[in-house]
């Protein structure tokens, strides 16, 4: 850095530096797995059917068939569809995917009919806008959703409480935990059971765990849906994921038939990382994969990379990919959980640009989930959004009026349900017998951001818990029961609400969710999106929720904060209105002309410097040169250019300062065009006292026939219109409201009476 | 009767018909039913019936595979939890020695558990894991 490399443009050491440069990319390279879309080794599309039976699919005789091919082959190709869509041109169904005229059940159908080659084929031809589009209109719900990830490093069950019922505030329509110890299990599916019944009931609730004590949690009532059902595109890759089709759709089938909501997870690269990719391109691979849990009767998948994202953001296209698999997911008919999870980049402009499609086409869970907690809590690894940046997703939601399922949380609510859930987790742990809270445990953790500030149960505590609910095969009717008997009457209804959920099954229909207390899915609220007007639309009410963010600023905000300025002000200066100001022939004498609510009604610059004091600086720099300041209030305008040439014509000396109360000023002779200055300081945010004293002492040196040394503000680059531009525009707005046309410019005496800051 | 997406939520549209394990009706799963324990746990599961019911919707909203599903899963509401995790376990690579074996396991299924669909799968899986050779021993 110190030493100066010789022939290297020094801004790629710049850009060295910069997060970016942490991501690793990856060469094309179809042979080893690393391609995107396409690949040499993909079969082309191809099906062929004797006797209603399928006898080869994209290149394989039945006799060859892996098992992947097999179970496609009979239970994702319906026959009857096959020689229809097989026959379709490819471009053609890739124009239909983005026809608003042709419905969903149309290209629906149609899917039924092809094989992972061909499906591959037609969304490969569109590019990612198309692809964004098009998931938009196939998505299966129509209202879009969001998952959240609640863990804690110390698997502490106070916090997994808290951030729980601070996931359900926040809107998230499911939350996912899992454990940095397996055995802690019990305890994270109690603590985040009761954590998610705090505020309203109907948040979805998974502890992802191994598929056997996973079922047994659920079997106990405290999970409601389960989604790490993971398959795998690739025979040898399946094999080593330790399943086949048939054990998969064997546990969708155990899943449903306790009444838990399921879905699948695959993603492209899974294969890549695993090994065995026979050197596919990645969304030939997801495409088997979707085939296969259409096939296996799941109602959803969880796709769009997952765990594999990371790499699959290595290669050249990776992201357009994770979308195109998402709209293969969707155009299946499938739920899906759209990714948007473990963390593909450490660039922040990657992880909005990744985020951005999601957000605005909107999908049955945006993400799967965000991280609601901070990136070092996440057991699951850090996700694309995490607790830290949580907010910017609000802002996005905002800014593109687009709903992302989410909704602000005030800081009392948020104080008030993380309360609430560690007092409910507590009393409920005690009632059983379990532990016991103390006092300071409870507050560490109700305020924590993270697991790094809270005093609270020791890793080792929370294995005895975990270990003592499930071997006293501890129910939720046992916690239900803890919990109305310790006065949590409400969070007690809320959780029997949920586990209720499973007598009627309706929550296992395709892309279910819970919606103040009723259940949402594809076959109540189905996507019929058609063209502007239709689809998915925000209500004023979801609109209002969305934009409660915190720190909004208004013109009644504005005034208030000036009217705390203007008492310290009545004690620093008076002006005192002398009568109406004329051109003067006193070659000494420079014009400072002021704004119409100078000291009047704004009293502050924008860089928070008190009116009086950057006065001051600028007559006393004017005066050290042997030449008269004269103040003078313009009240015609309040633009900084007409006030500075204003100012000059008024001046004997034909050069005068304009200044605005926000602190924005010019320099300015008389003879000039409006815009055409001596110098400006349009940077008011960081223009400082000594630069208002060097503009006084550079007026006065014009004024004296010399060339001075123009004042320079130095800037950084500060993003100054996002700083300030709401404000400034507001208190611009104050000080053109009492400008009055053709009114005249008042002489004022100015008496310094503080001493300056 | 046979259900259609037009009766969906089911909940809402026959809670009546709409019960528990052991015949409650939704109405009857009150908070306060759980306290005095009129309430247990078995009162919280699903019914054969109800998924009978979500398979027909299922079908009706044009999702047949998944309305299989519904079907595969009623089959499995009686069966034990531990039978439930052996079958599954048998099903995964290697863990069967040899097709007869998962031949066995549908032959239980169908015979004890009357879990017929679940039978015929299993025994597909069989034919299918002999001619992969998924037989072969991983630990």
């Amino acid at each position: 850095m110190d030493k100066p490399t010789p022939n290297r443009w020094k801004r790629f050491t710049d850009w060295d530096e910069r997060p970016l440069r942490l991501d690793k990319f990856a060469a094309e390279d179809w042979k080893h797995g690393f391609s995107a879309f396409s690949s040499p080794a993909d079969p082309k599309p191809a099906v062929k059917i004797e006797g209603g039976k399928v006898v080869s699919l994209d290149g394989v005789l039945e006799h060859d068939f892996d098992m992947i091919d097999r179970f496609i082959a009979t239970y994702h190709l319906d026959p009857d569809i096959v020689p229809e869509a097989m026959a379709m041109d490819s471009a053609e169904v890739a124009r239909m995917l983005v026809d608003m005229h042709v419905p969903r059940e149309k290209l629906v159908r149609l899917a039924h009919g092809m094989t992972p080659a061909k499906l591959a084929d037609v969304v490969s031809r569109l590019n990612a806008l198309e692809i964004a589009f098009a998931y938009s209109k196939m998505r299966a719900r129509k209202t879009p959703g969001n998952q959240g990830h609640v863990t804690n490093a110390k698997d502490d069950p106070l916090q997994l409480a808290a951030d729980a019922a601070t996931a359900v505030a926040l809107g998230f329509d499911e939350v996912e935990t899992t454990m940095r110890v397996a055995r802690n299990a019990w305890s994270n599916a109690v603590a985040c059971a009761i954590g998610a019944a705090v505020g309203r009931w109907g948040t979805l609730f998974q502890c992802s765990s191994e598929e056997a004590e996973e079922l047994r949690i659920g079997m106990a009532g405290f999970t409601s849906y389960a989604e790490t059902v993971s398959v795998y595109g690739t025979e040898k890759t399946f094999v080593d994921g330790d399943d086949t089709p048939w054990s998969k759709a064997f546990l969708a089938a155990a899943y449903a038939s306790r009444g838990i909501k399921m879905r699948c997870t695959s993603g492209a690269g899974s294969e890549l990382l695993m090994g065995f990719h026979e050197s596919k391109s990645m969304l030939y691979l997801e495409a088997r994969c979707l085939c296969l849990q259409r096939g296996m009767g799941v109602q959803g998948t969880q796709n769009g990379g997952i765990d594999g994202a990371p790499v699959t953001a290595t290669v050249p296209g990776g992201m357009r990919e994770m979308m195109a698999e998402n709209l293969l997911a969707v155009w299946l008919d499938l739920e899906c959980a759209s990714g948007n999870d473990a963390r593909p980049t450490e660039s922040e402009i990657r992880v909005g640009a990744k985020i951005m499609p999601y957000l605005i086409a909107g999908s049955d869970l945006i993400c799967s989930g965000m991280g609601s907690i901070l990136k070092y809590d996440n057991s699951f690894n850090p996700s694309l959004i995490n607790g830290e940046e949580l907010e910017d997703y609000l802002i996005l939601q905002r800014d593109f009026e687009a709903d992302g399922g989410l909704s602000p949380v005030p800081e009392g609510q948020a104080l008030e349900v993380r309360s609430r859930a560690v007092e409910a987790l507590a009393a409920v742990y005690e009632e059983l017998g379990l532990a016991t809270a103390t006092p300071d445990m409870k507050v560490s953790v109700v305020v924590a951001s993270g697991s790094d500030e809270t005093r609270s149960f020791t890793p080792r505590d929370v294995a005895l818990i975990s270990e003592e609910i499930k071997a006293r095969s501890i129910t939720v009717i046992d916690v239900i029961k803890a919990l109305a008997s310790r006065g949590y009457r409400e969070e007690a209804e809320n959780l029997l609400n949920v586990v209720k959920l499973r007598v009627s099954g309706d929550y296992l229909q395709t892309s279910a969710v819970v919606r103040n207390g009723h259940v949402v899915s594809a076959v109540n609220d189905p996507n019929d999106y058609q063209g502007p007007g239709s689809g998915y639309r925000l209500s004023e009410d979801r609109r209002r929720e969305m934009l409660g963010i915190r720190d909004v600023l208004d013109q009644k905000e504005v005034l208030r904060s000036e009217a705390l300025h203007q008492h310290d002000e009545s004690r620093n200066i008076d002006y005192k209105t002398l009568g109406e100001a004329k051109p003067s022939d006193d070659t000494k004498d420079v014009v400072i002309g002021i704004s119409p609510g100078f000291g009047l009604k704004l009293f502050q610059t924008t860089a928070g410097h008190r009116l009086s004091d950057v006065l001051s600086v600028m007559v006393e720099a004017v005066k050290a040169r042997g030449l008269t300041p004269r103040i003078v209030r313009f009240r015609h305008t309040a633009d900084t250019s007409f006030l500075g040439l204003s100012a000059a014509r008024l001046a004997g000396s034909g050069v005068g300062i304009g200044i605005q109360s926000k602190g924005t000023a010019v320099i300015h002779q008389k003879d000039r065009l409006p815009h055409n200055n001596l110098e400006l300081f349009s940077n008011a945010p960081i223009t400082r006292i000594e630069h208002y004293r060097g503009m006084g002492a550079n007026a006065a040196a014009y004024a004296l026939g010399e060339m001075p040394e123009p004042v320079v503000v130095p800037t950084r680059g500060e993003a100054m219109g996002a700083r300030y531009h709401a404000r400034v525009a507001m208190i611009y707005a104050i000080e053109t409201e009492m400008t009055a046309e053709g009114a005249s410019p008042v002489e004022v005496s100015v008496t310094f009476k503080g001493a300056r800051s | 009767m046979s259900f259609t997406r037009h009766d969906y939520p089911l909940a809402e549209h026959h809670p009546d018909r709409m019960k528990g394990k052991r015949g409650k009706p939704l109405s009857e799963l009150t908070l306060d039913a759980v306290l005095s324990g009129a309430v247990t746990i078995e009162d919280l599961r699903i019914t054969p019936a109800a998924l009978q019911a979500q398979a027909d919707v299922a079908r009706s909203a044009g999702r047949p595979r998944l309305a299989d599903n519904f079907l595969r899963a009623a089959d499995l509401v009686d069966v034990p939890q531990d039978v439930i995790m052996e079958v599954y376990e048998l099903l995964r690579p290697g863990r069967a020695r040899n097709r007869e074996q998962l031949r066995e396991a549908a032959a239980t299924m169908r015979d004890v558990h009357k879990a017929p669909r679940i039978a015929d799968f299993i025994e597909e899986a069989a034919d299918v894991y002999e001619r992969r050779g998924l037989f072969s021993k991983r630990f």
